[in-house]
């Protein structure tokens, strides 16, 4: 199963910065879709947005068409519907075992099912053999792939991924991508990638939209998108020009 | 010699005692408080911080003066017959070790607090998952902690001596009879307990070195 996601007028200031101005965008259940944007427009803001880390000060967020549930009960049910990679994530103290299986132990997963699934997302990741490797003593490559496995061993319907190979080297880069790919394929589940990495997006996404001004600029396929810009900042940008 | 050895023996016995309870009676007071504080985002907490901070410094004499006047036969609790007693030197170095525990937790707990919490949080755990991740996070720092408190614990001279007296064979510690020892020119007898001290020290924090290290990503 998999769900849209909406968002209508999102707004967000920052000790009075105005950071997101009135942000619409959907994105269909199902496909990946890449935002993209210079640093520092929001993109981030926006993601924490959706995944309940920032509350917006305006606007609304709809899962499947549907607002986020005021019960705490609910809300949780929701939230464990949707997985999220940050662009320097945290690993626990402890082995890549514990990080990947954290998720499915806070939904009480347990035994055979647990190893199993945390198994299964390592080799996704192509980590099987670093299960009892200390988070520690991994490389930023590596511990980005562990944030990756950590988020997908619990299955989500919604994929958030910030910037999540921004500083890689381009081997882990494949990587990374190859298995939000393979994830995409088997699990159908719905992606937005949040990336000033142009070229990721020709190669990851099936739409794409450019963020700017704390507003979405425009939205299009791939490679309308980036072959025939409609918006003259959006045509800088993909040119790799600065758009004022 | 069998007397000196023996007085050695029991005054290092003591010493442990008064020390590892105290430090236990701390740890169990300023841990779960500590871990509370820096979990929660109050807007008292700076002032606490402050007043913790300030606490720090309390000098153990003066802390040891107020625990005299509440304990003595006049004070508020001079009916429990404290004064004098090892038990009234636990009491005394509780209220030197606690701010520093409580102080050393609440700093360790909100420092690892906001991205453990945020992390956990996208990964789906719930409000009491969360702090029991944020702990797991800390318990290096928070045994740091219990070891600076031990720390000022085995070392502190000038609030046992006041609570305690220094009384023989009833309330004489390594650091009050190091004291005394000097003050009467028994050189020999001083420096033993010294070594004696710092082997106790070298000891309980290698065990706990171990155990921290144990804990470390």
């Amino acid at each position: 199963m998999t769900i849209s996601l909406e968002l209508e007028g999102i707004q967000k200031d920052f000790d009075g910065r105005k950071v997101l101005q009135g942000v619409d965008l959907r994105v269909e259940a199902g496909e990946v879709f890449a935002l993209v944007g210079p640093s520092g427009v929001g993109k981030t803001t926006l993601l924490r947005c959706v995944d309940f880390l920032l509350r917006p000060d305006g606007g609304s967020v709809r899962y499947g068409g549907q607002e986020a549930p005021r019960d705490p009960g609910a809300l949780l049910a929701l939230r464990r519907r949707i997985g999220f990679v940050a662009q320097n994530p945290l690993l626990f103290r402890g082995s890549v075992f514990y990080n990947v299986s954290f998720g499915l132990c806070v939904r009480g997963v347990e035994g055979r099912t647990l190893e199993e699934r945390t198994y299964e997302a390592l080799d996704a990741v192509g980590l099987h053999d670093f299960a009892e490797t200390k988070g520690a003593k991994l490389s930023a490559g590596e511990a980005q792939r562990v944030a990756f496995a950590r988020a997908i061993v619990v299955h989500p319907e919604i994929l958030l991924l910030d910037e999540f190979t921004a500083n890689l080297d381009p081997a882990n880069v494949a990587q990374l991508e190859t298995a939000v790919a393979a994830y995409h394929r088997q699990a159908g589940a719905t992606v937005l990638i949040v990336t000033h990495n142009l070229f990721q997006a020709k190669r990851v996404a099936n739409r794409a939209g450019f963020l700017f001004g704390g507003q979405i600029v425009e939205i299009d396929e791939v490679d309308r998108f980036f072959t025939n810009p409609q918006d003259e900042r959006t045509r800088a940008f993909v040119r790799g020009e600065m758009p004022y | 010699m069998l007397t000196v050895a023996g007085d050695i023996v029991g005054i290092t016995l003591l010493s442990l005692l008064v020390c590892a309870t105290s430090t236990l009676l701390a740890t169990l007071i300023a841990v779960p408080l500590g871990v509370t504080l820096g979990l929660r985002e109050v807007g008292s907490q700076r002032l606490l911080r402050n007043l913790l901070f300030t606490l720090y410094g309390l000098p153990p004499v003066l802390a040891g003066l107020l625990v005299f006047l509440l304990l003595s036969r006049g004070g508020p609790l001079g009916g429990l017959g404290l004064l004098f007693t090892p038990l009234g030197m636990v009491t005394a170095q509780v209220v030197v070790v606690t701010p520093i525990i409580l102080g050393i937790t609440m700093s360790v707990v909100a420092t690892v607090e906001r991205r453990v919490k945020e992390t956990a949080f996208v990964l789906g755990a719930d409000r009491r998952q969360l702090s029991v991740t944020v702990l797991r996070e800390a318990a290096a720092g928070i045994l740091t902690a219990v070891m600076v408190g031990f720390g000022r614990a085995i070392s502190e001279v000038g609030a046992v001596f006041i609570v305690g007296g220094h009384i023989e064979g009833q309330t004489q510690v390594l650091t009050t009879t190091i004291i005394t020892d000097i003050a009467q020119a028994d050189y020999g007898h001083a420096v033993a307990l010294g070594v004696i001290l710092l082997a106790i020290a070298a000891v309980v924090y290698s065990l706990l070195y171990r155990l921290q290290e144990k804990t470390l990503p």
